[in-house]
């Protein structure tokens, strides 16, 4: 960074700034006048695609949803235990495969340890896949070739992870200090030798830190695997839905937010732990 | 103590192990076994239909097949009215989530707000971050009925959670001693504001609001399947339709996208710092 | 021992670090090679264990031509040449024992490494060599534990444990206060003598480097321009390697009385230059 600041242009921009304030000042103006019309154009479409009155009738119908769901069907959650286990399940063995494919993928990903760019480029396709397809999604197409079940919900769950476990890891990986890696390097120490001895050490707190944030986030996504078929709470959710049993849909919200709650404590509590 | 002495005796002789992570081996042996019982007893809770998987097998090569030739023409109008709903749905939602999210994080950052008011937003920050935008999706398409006007209002309001949250931190990390000078020179609640707090939490919410814009775009994939509207819905038809390759020319899209945002908001947050 | 032969480096900007140098050290010597930031010190030295690949010429340890080498080869002769750096270059969360213990990972198997499973003997040398710098009782410390010397010297037994015939040394002094400067300097001009090794010792202050070293090499620009012994270094030889700068005021500390004429300073310098080494 402080590179950039001894660069000789520094001088010639100082003496244009003036200038470019001006035209800055006009781009500015010019992406507020955009960036406006393409909202209110964006709106426009939505609007045309929307019953408007359905909406008129929303607070109605919200008053209404509540009223239903209100004294929730506290003996229903008796039936929820094994579900809610199902979910954990599905999160914590979803995280865990998740992060051993993560794992070397990273590592070939990053780029002062992939082994090759084609590699690197090969492993990054993999991350981004992985990133752009919601937990959800993925669950739909395991379901469609696996059958329902829990397994198509951890599966869901551990393609989903790699991505977001592998791009931070690989961004850690990226920030390590380079001395270390000369250090090691120096001994005579082979290419894996430096991998375990300089790299492994340095990230591996940001790993663990990543790992347990993805776990608890891993937490709330299986929650909704159930809708499309892939276990869980989930499932219960959509049962009570479709015979429109708003009482025990309450409980089931009751109850997510309870686990969600403490797997959130646990996640923060472990993460402060390992910094 | 003697413990320690114990130690250098056995490395000067040329015995040494590295030190455990957890000190009481008792603690350790208890933490190993139950992790081992968790993983035994989760893994049992897993059942395999393994017939039904042999079944899928051959799906899940045809659905390979499918990205290898996917088509985007015979369902391309359904396609592009699913996208452009999501594209809409997801600015809109980003704008509005954020323009809320801004009073809620001031009302949630402890330093700012009076307790009611504090106590008041935090919950909302709470609801909002604790459902996943599936399930309060549900909820508002049956308050405002199908389409993209209710997956816009579940994007926005999992926006205000997850952006008031961060502001509210970030708002409650800032450096008080400027804080103090606009204070001290009579300023106004409004000038507080947007004098001491704006100029030092604006640069990162730019780059968390390009960043929110990414995951609503990705969400907005997802909550078509409960019928609010935009390209999921498209993903799930084709889906239960069985047209595979239809529905990877969807999935291609949208990583298409998703790699174009990311670059466009790494190019977007160089230029803004 | 070591002979560099037309040494030359340029990096892919097209910067020329190093411009054919040539030198020959022998067995025993520890020489400072000093000079202006920027002139090529730092490229010098990892030249010779090739962490920068030279672009030209030819590096000899003993009889093995090191440019050549391939990659196992290459880790075959890091082994003989241990290397202390300026950061100390230790892995801050690995104990104080993992950090020395790491030297002998040129010698030992992936696994054997990952597992800590070393042979007895290698552990006892560790030892040992915690004890010869006065560290035995840190052992189960962790690196980032301890302070800028005890971390240099941590650095120093961890090439010793190399079993290397000559040290590359680079700016080990830097990042630390004058005192422990000193003290790291004499440790490891000790542990030359005591152990017949050779040593390229790229430093900046002048000053350690005339005290501590057997001779001094001057380089500026990616070039050699002073090869000779530490009394030979006077005013002009420091404005060759330097550049022109009043050499007598900086070696003056706390003289109110200044002497003007440039050819009395010049002896003037020398004679407290000499004072310093005594």
């Amino acid at each position: 960074m402080p590179v950039k600041l001894i660069e000789p242009g520094n001088d010639l921009s100082q003496a244009e700034w003036k200038l470019r304030t001006t035209r800055q000042q006009w781009l500015i103006w010019l992406g507020w006048l955009v960036g406006i019309s393409l909202f209110l154009l964006c709106w426009k479409v939505i609007s045309d695609n929307t019953m408007w009155v359905f909406v008129e009738d929303a607070p109605r119908q919200g008053a209404d949803l509540l009223r239903r769901m209100m004294p929730p069907d506290w003996a229903y959650s008796e039936r929820l235990w094994k579900p809610l286990w199902d979910t954990l399940n599905i999160a914590t063995l979803g995280t865990l495969l998740g992060i051993i494919m993560a794992f070397p993928c990273a590592f070939l990903a990053a780029r002062n340890t992939t082994p090759h760019p084609l590699i690197r480029s090969l492993a990054l396709m993999i991350i981004v896949s992985s990133r752009s397809i919601n937990s959800l999604i993925w669950a739909m197409l395991l379901v469609t070739i696996l059958g329902p079940g829990i397994l198509a919900g951890i599966l869901a769950i551990a393609l989903r992870s790699i991505g977001f476990v592998g791009k931070l890891l690989y961004e850690a990986i990226e920030e390590i200090h380079p001395t270390p890696v000369e250090a090691i390097t120096a001994t005579g120490a082979s290419r894996m030798q430096v991998m375990s001895y300089a790299v492994l050490p340095q990230v591996m707190p940001a790993f663990a830190g990543i790992s347990i944030y993805r776990w608890d986030i891993n937490i709330r996504e299986s929650t909704v695997l159930g809708l499309v078929g892939a276990g869980g709470i989930g499932l219960q959710l959509n049962a009570a839905i479709n015979t429109l049993a708003w009482d025990r849909v309450s409980i089931i919200f009751i109850l997510i937010f309870a686990t969600v709650l403490v797997s959130e404590y646990i996640s923060a509590k472990v993460r402060k732990a390992f910094i | 103590m003697t413990e320690h002495a114990e130690r250098l005796q056995r490395a000067a002789s040329g015995v040494w192990r590295r030190p455990p992570l957890i000190r009481d081996w008792r603690y350790r042996l208890a933490l190993a076994l139950a992790v081992l019982v968790y993983l035994v007893l989760a893994s049992w809770s897993v059942e395999v239909n393994w017939t039904r998987v042999a079944e899928g097998a051959s799906r899940g090569l045809n659905f390979l097949g499918a990205f290898l030739q996917p088509d985007f023409t015979s369902r391309w109008r359904d396609i592009q009215q699913g996208l452009l709903e999501s594209l809409t749905m997801t600015l809109t939602s980003t704008v509005i989530g954020i323009l809320l999210a801004i009073p809620v994080g001031i009302g949630a950052a402890r330093n700012m707000a009076p307790l009611p008011i504090y106590l008041f937003c935090r919950s909302i920050i709470a609801i909002s971050r604790t459902f996943q935008e599936v399930i309060i999706a549900i909820l508002f398409v049956v308050m405002f009925g199908f389409g993209p006007l209710a997956g816009m209002i579940t994007l926005a309001f999992a926006t205000i959670g997850f952006m008031a949250k961060l502001l509210a931190e970030d708002i409650e990390d800032i450096d008080e001693r400027q804080v103090e000078a606009i204070r001290a020179t009579g300023g106004s609640w409004l000038q507080l504001m947007n004098y001491a707090v704006q100029p030092q939490v604006m640069p990162r919410l730019i780059g968390l609001s390009l960043y929110r814009l990414d995951i609503n775009f990705r969400e907005s994939a997802v909550i078509g399947i409960v019928g609010a509207g935009g390209i999921g819905a498209t993903l799930n038809t084709s889906l239960s339709r069985y047209e595979y390759d239809t529905a990877a020319a969807v999935l291609l899209i949208i990583i298409g996208i998703v790699m174009m945002t990311e670059y466009l908001s790494g190019y977007v947050r160089k230029w803004v710092q | 021992m070591l002979t560099l032969k037309q040494l030359t480096k340029r990096y892919t900007t097209g910067d020329k670090a190093l411009t054919s140098v040539s030198l020959e050290i022998p067995a025993g010597q520890v020489a400072a090679l000093i000079g202006p930031s920027g002139a090529g010190k730092s490229t010098l030295i990892r030249c010779v264990n090739r962490l920068v690949e030279p672009t030209e010429g030819q590096v000899f340890l003993g009889d093995t031509e090191l440019t050549g080498l391939s990659s196992r080869q290459l880790r075959r002769a890091r082994r003989r040449m241990g290397m202390i750096f300026q950061e100390y270059a230790l892995i801050d969360r690995l104990t104080v024992m993992e950090n020395v213990l790491s030297g002998y990972l040129g010698y030992t198997g992936f696994w054997r490494s990952y597992f800590r499973r070393y042979p007895q003997p290698v552990v006892q040398q560790a030892f040992k060599l915690l004890q010869r710098v006065g560290l035995e009782n840190f052992i189960d410390k962790r690196a980032d534990a301890l302070s800028g010397g005890q971390r240099q010297r941590v650095g120093i037994a961890r090439a010793l444990l190399q079993s290397p015939e000559i040290l590359l040394v680079d700016e080990p002094t830097a990042s630390l206060d004058p005192k422990t400067s000193r003290q790291i300097m004499r440790l490891i001009k000790e542990l030359c003598v005591e152990r017949q090794l050779a040593a390229i010792i790229n430093i900046h202050d002048v000053q350690l480097a005339q005290l501590f070293a057997d001779r001094i090499i001057g380089l500026r620009a990616g070039q050699l321009v002073f090869d000779g012994q530490p009394e030979q270094l006077d005013a002009e030889i420091l404005t060759r390697i330097y550049g022109e700068e009043d050499w007598n005021h900086a070696s003056e500390s706390g003289d109110v009385e200044e002497v003007m004429d440039p050819s009395v300073s010049q002896n003037h310098a020398q004679v407290t230059l000499r004072a310093a080494s005594v």
